[in-house]
This record gives C-alpha cells, structure tokens and sequence, in this order.
C-alpha cells in the first residue's frame, strides 16, 4: 500500500462550516450560511443549513463571517520533481500552495527529464500522491524534450492523466509544428498552451525592451515578439479547430489580437500571472534578479492593460507563474541570472488587489483561479462549491494586511519579487478533500 | 547608486557609474584630474597618497588599455597595484564572479577596479566587499572613468563643458562608453546627440536626454565634438550591420563628413581604433583636430583623481574614515 500524504478526510467524516460567507464563481453564490463536507466530498450548503446549530457528531469550522471559497486551482506551476528538488519539491511547493489557498496545482512539463512520456507522468503523479498535501495534476509535453520538434505522444499522455499539453516556458517556434500539434491535438480535445515568445526575437534577452533596458545596458525583449507568436497561433487555430490558450498575456498588443479573435467567435482563452498586472519594468531596476522573468514584465502601460483586460474578462485565467530558484540561480549578474518568480503563496493576496483598488467582486476574483480553469481543463467535480463537489475550499480574510517575508514563505525557493512589500488578504484555512491543510485560524 | 558617505568633494564609497552623480562631484574630480596632469608631466610623478594600500585590478574582460591606465595611476600614487586577468569560463560565469570577490576580499584589498562582460556585475560585486569599488566596464552598462576623461579631454580645450554640441556616433547598442558619456554630458549642460544605424541605436534612448540621427551628416551639422565609438567586428555576425565597407560609407569618420562639424570641431575615439571601419586614417592623426592621444594622457590623471578620491574615505591609521 503506498503512503499518501493528504488521504483525504475518512469517508464518513463530517464537517459544517459554519458562519461562513459562501462563494461560488461558477454559480455566483455569495451569501451567509453554512456548508457541510463529508468525507472528500460537499453534500450540502446554503444560508438555512445549521440555522439551529451543528448536531453531535459532526465537526464544527467556525468561517467567522468571513469568505469560503473554492480551493484555488493554479493553471501554472513550475514544481522541481523530477530533477530540481532542490528548487522545490512536491512536498515543499505543496505546503506553499495549501498556505496560499490553492488546493490544485497543475504543473509544468519542463522538469528533467521532462513530462513528455506517459511513465513520467505516471512518477509525476505517484510521487505527487505520496508527498503533496494538495491534488497535483501533470500537463504534458507538446513536442519530446519540449525541443519544438517532434510531437510527444499526446494520446498516451492523454491515457495516463495529462491535463493539457504545453512546452512550458518554452514557445513552439515552428508554424510547422505548431499547426500539426495543434491538428493532433483536436482527437483528444486538451488545451495546447503556448508560451507566447519568439524565440529568435527574443534571443539573449533579459528584461522588456524600452527605456530601462537602454538605461541599464540589458538586451530587451520587444513586446512584439508575443504578438508575432500569438498573431500567428490564431492563424493555426483557424486551420486547424484546436483548443488553444495562451499561458501568460503580458501586453496591450496581446490582448487586443485575443479580444479580436474571442470576437470573432473563436475558441481561444489566455490566462496571466499576478506580477503581469501589479510590477511593471521598473521593478527590474538596480539589476534585481528577482524581478527577472518570462516573459519579462512590461512598461506601465502594459501592466493597466493587462489589469483592465483581466476585469473585463478578456484573460479567462489567473496563475502564479510559480518557478522557484535557488540563490545560486540568482545571485549572478543579471544576464546570467536564472528566469522566474516564486508565486503560490502571494497569488490570492496580490490578485485580491483587484478587489481592494479596483472594483472587482470576490467572485469574479476568484472565477479566474477556480472555476474558469476547472471549465477549461476538464475537471468537473473542482473549482466549484455544490453538492457532490470535492471538498476543496479555503477560508480567507480579505482585509487582513500582512508584509511579505521571504524568510517566513514555505516553498524552498524564496525569489519572490514581492520581497518587503505590504498585500491585503490572507488565507486562513485550506482545505483539499476534506482534510485541512493549512489552518492558521485565529484562536 | 554609489553610496553615500560624507558631503564633501566626492562623498562616495564607489564609483559605479555616472548615473547618480551630481554636476558638483563631477567637477570636484576633473579638477583633481586637472592637478594630475600637471602632475604627470614633472619628472617627479609620484604621489604617496596610497602609500601602504592595495590596489587589485580585476579584468573578467581582456583590456590593456585601460587595466594599464589604472595600474599607472595606483602605482604613482604609491599604492600596490596587483592584476587579476580573470578568464572568463564558459558555464557558471557568475559565480566565479562571487567567488572570486570572496577570495580578494580576504586579502584584505583597499581599492578594487573591476571589469565585467555583464551589465550591473561591478555593483553586484561591490555589494559584497568591503573595500572600495570603480567600475573599469560592466557589459553595455556604464565606464565612468572613459566619461570622466572625455569630459576633461573638452573641458581642458573649451574651459568648459556646457552648451558644447555633441556627436556621439558608431555603436551606441553596445557601448558603455556611450551611455556613460550621454549622461555626464547632460548633467554637465551639454547637448547630446547620438549617430548610429537603426539597429545599433537602443531603444527609448531618448529618454535618456538624447537627439537622435541615423544620418551622420545631418547628426554632425553644426557639432562642437564629435565622439566616434568602436565598432566590434564581431556585430557582423548579429545582422547589425551588412558589411564594413557598407559601414564606413554611412557612418566613418571621413573629411566630407566631417566638413559639416563646426570647424574647429575636436575628434575623440576612447580606442583601440578600427582605421578605415569607423575613422578615418587621416582625420584620425590630424593634429590640429583629433585629441585622441590626449585622450589616453587624461586617462592616467583621472583615474588618479578617482583612487584619490575614493582614498580619502577609506579607513586610516586611526580606524576611521578621514
């Protein structure tokens, strides 16, 4: 019998949560009440429910008024295993995701060797199963070693539990390859997801092309070269009828190619990660490694783009782009310095900005990291509270300011380019089929 | 971005860049660079205001030039000059970059003149050091002494810097010595313009207080200096630019160009120059416009200035800072 760290909470086992503020994206539930959890399972919610108290033999979760939500499902994840353990493990990434709220973390294919063969995927889930408290999901490989060359075996991968395929930080440079992925890709009706950089324009570059990429001498990188892949993506999709989404949308010219096509009626998505609409380029300033990613962060104007196309719903998702890094990764002159930024713990504070500053409901926060990928990736019984549902939730103060410290985050790698700054909202309590993973409820 | 310490003269730890830095500490060091050249033409040209300190040149990027200069200008001011030519390998540059800092800094070292292939490796290393730290060249970044020396090479012609008009053309892509000069100039009241094909210039360099040409005879009309930058053979490579000959017809320094400066307008190169790729032979060894060997002789005086400057913040017999 394999060992399990999070078995869920014993069939049987009943919890209400009492006092709770009930929200749903999915069926835009917000209301006081109460929900009642058996086993792995939801069974039953609503304002009513316990209205005359909590019988014996059912646990009680005092929500103190305060949200309970959907566990949060990030749509992209960089976890080490295999081959970067040290960066981040199952059970390290899996404590900093429970701590950030996320309840399933679908993670990347760029690991070593990389998920581009159904056994990896099948060591990715055992050991998954075996050390992460939270559900972990695999995507797959679009082409073998995520080179861009050949296809990866997409319906064995399929079979053995792929959620999406994606080269992961790597962009599909080949129209060629591209348009037959994309073709392949219709017989099993899995989203490929592109991250959306021109290899070639890119090349050698290290921050956004623009005044503080001149300023600091660093070779920039055109906001064009993610139009060009995108422009010509859709063009593939029109070909071909794939499912296609952009992993990170990070610019105005992006969003407006993605709103035309949704326009048009085609069947295309795009998510963005947290730092695409709360830093913009200046944070690289003074050459800090930490604000190094992929793609790299925008000029202002970029970044309010990305906001407002993230309220009026033309980015569908929201993710934490989480790629730890160790120091050594990072303490380099900034062209040696490694991409990436670790973000479980700080996606659902630093998206609650939306909310804080301008004007989004919880819910609609919220769809982006719950139901909306759910919806996309197929798994039905998540990202959603109602009856029959997983019991997967986190309880949240909205209003709870904190500072971030690097020396008190939980993943291995501490590279957020948050370090020192003040969020509002912080996680409480989180839950993954049943059992609590995280619970920092005050008492 | 190169620590304050004290107000007076040049109140930094480092030196950096030029970025930062005030027209006042500007001045404050070309004066004292002043003093140096007088100084270095008496037979007698040493200093004992480095006497018992270490210098160690650290060069991750070849250079004779100006590792010489800066060995030159320690020695005459009684410091011991130690050269580091540190190679760079080809996998895990940057920890030998910290690495090595952690070697030298053991040793106990006053003064470190650090160049680096990468942008911001110099302000890297100095983060993690306890002497003092000038930046002899990091990547596309900043060479604050080639600015300084530039700046003096005018103002010793002209009296002055501000109001001169200047050209500063070739690489600008790559060049530290560009972007260095771009802003002492304008912090000294200079007018700034910079020359160069589309795909040398970077981007948003206006920003940066600059006009912009792509035709050099229009850049150059009515110029009081004109700069020329080396062009790295190796950009031909990248697509920069389609070939050398192509180049020098667009944008080397011949005499039909340079009939639309002002006529008394000086010729600079920082060197080592590519004769016939962005200057011409004879424009570069006319002796009554080219102030390129003059240029190397401020060299040796300003980073003299420099370690004198940054000297007198370093701890003395007494433990403390002076």
């Amino acid at each position: 019998m394999t060992r399990r760290a999070n078995p869920g909470a014993a069939p049987g086992t009943r919890v209400a949560y009492v006092n709770a503020r009930l929200l749903d994206p999915a069926s835009g539930l917000d209301a006081m009440g109460a929900l009642l959890t058996e086993g792995d399972r939801v069974v039953d919610l609503g304002p009513g429910l316990f209205a005359e108290g909590v019988p014996e033999g059912i646990g009680r979760v005092d929500c103190l008024g305060l949200p309970l939500a959907p566990g949060l499902i990030d749509m992209q994840a960089a976890i080490g295993e295999p081959g970067a353990e040290h960066k981040e493990s199952f059970s390290s990434g899996s404590r900093a995701a429970a701590a950030g709220g996320i309840t399933t973390l679908i993670c990347l294919p760029n690991t070593d060797p990389p998920i581009d063969q159904a056994a990896i995927v099948e060591y990715v889930e055992r050991r998954a199963r075996e050390n992460s408290l939270v559900r972990v999901q695999p995507m797959a490989a679009i082409t073998k070693g995520c080179r861009g060359e050949e296809m990866a075996e997409m319906g064995l991968l399929t079979e053995a539990g792929a959620v999406a395929f994606t080269d992961g930080d790597r962009a599909v440079a080949s129209a060629r390859v591209m348009r037959r992925a994309l073709a392949y890709s219709t017989l099993f009706g899995k989203l490929v997801i592109q991250h959306a950089e021109d290899p070639s324009l890119a090349r050698d570059g290290q921050m956004n092309e623009g005044e503080t990429a001149t300023r600091l001498g660093l070779t920039g990188i055109p906001t064009a070269a993610e139009a060009i892949i995108i422009e010509r993506d859709l063009r593939l999709v029109a070909l071909t009828g794939a499912r296609y989404h952009v992993a990170l949308v990070t610019c105005a010219e992006s969003i407006a190619l993605i709103r035309a096509a949704k326009a048009r009626g085609m069947a295309v998505t795009c998510g963005t990660a947290t730092h695409y609409f709360t830093l913009n380029d200046n944070a690289v300033h003074d050459y800090r490694t930490f604000a190094k990613v992929s793609p790299p962060l925008r000029a202002e104007a970029d970044r309010i783009a990305v906001r407002e196309a993230v309220r009026d719903g033309t980015i569908d998702v929201i993710v934490s782009a989480h790629q730890p890094q160790d120091v050594e990764a990072k303490r380099q002159p900034f062209a040696q310095a490694a991409f990436g930024a670790a973000g479980l713990e700080t996606m659902l504070p630093v998206a609650l900005n939306l909310h804080h500053d301008h004007g989004m409901s919880l819910n609609e926060i919220l769809a982006p990291m719950t139901a909306t990928p759910a919806r996309l990736l197929g798994l039905a019984s998540r990202g959603q509270v109602r009856p029959g549902a997983k019991a997967d939730l986190v309880l949240f103060d909205p209003e709870k300011p904190w500072r971030v410290d690097v020396d008190r985050l939980r993943g291995k790698s501490k590279n957020t380019p948050y370090e020192g700054m003040p969020v509002t909202g912080k996680v409480l309590m989180t839950v993954v089929d049943g059992l609590a993973v995280f619970d920092e409820r005050p008492r | 971005m190169n620590d304050t310490a004290s107000p007076a003269g040049y109140p930094h730890r480092h030196l950096l860049g030029i970025e930062g830095l005030h027209p006042p500490e500007i001045a404050y060091l070309l004066d004292l660079a002043d003093a140096y050249v007088e100084q270095n033409r008496q037979i007698d040209k040493k200093r004992a205001v480095l006497r018992g300190r270490t210098q160690v040149n650290l060069f991750f990027e070849a250079s004779t030039r100006t590792s010489t200069s800066f060995e030159l200008a320690g020695k005459r001011l009684g410091a011991d000059v130690i050269n580091m030519a540190v190679a760079r390998s080809s996998v895990q540059k940057g920890e030998t970059l910290l690495d090595t800092a952690m070697t030298l800094n053991a040793m106990h070292p006053d003064v470190l003149v650090v160049r680096h292939g990468d942008s911001g490796a110099v302000q890297l290393l100095s983060q993690k050091v306890g002497c003092a730290v000038i930046n002899a060249g990091d990547g596309a970044h900043e060479h604050p002494t080639q600015a300084l020396l530039d700046a003096l090479t005018i103002r010793r012609r002209r009296g002055h810097l501000d109001g001169q008009v200047v050209a500063i053309c070739g690489d600008i892509l790559h060049s530290r010595v560009a972007r260095s000069n771009i802003i002492l100039l304008n912090t000294m009241g200079a007018e700034v313009r910079v020359i160069g094909p589309p795909t040398l210039v970077p981007a948003a360099v206006e920003a940066l207080g600059v006009t912009v040409h792509h035709d050099m005879r229009k850049g150059l009309n009515g110029v009081d200096i004109v700069m020329m930058l080396r062009l790295q053979i190796e950009r031909m490579q990248g697509s920069y630019v389609p070939s050398l000959r192509e180049y020098f017809q667009l944008y080397g320094l011949d005499q039909s160009k340079l009939e639309l400066a002002k006529p008394d307008a000086l010729i600079m190169h920082p060197g080592p120059m590519n004769r016939g790729v962005e200057i011409d032979s004879l424009v570069a060894d006319d002796i009554n416009r080219s102030v390129i060997r003059e240029q190397v002789e401020m060299g040796v005086a300003v980073r003299m200035a420099c370690l004198d400057a940054l000297g007198r913040h370093l701890p003395n017999l007494n433990g403390a800072a002076s």
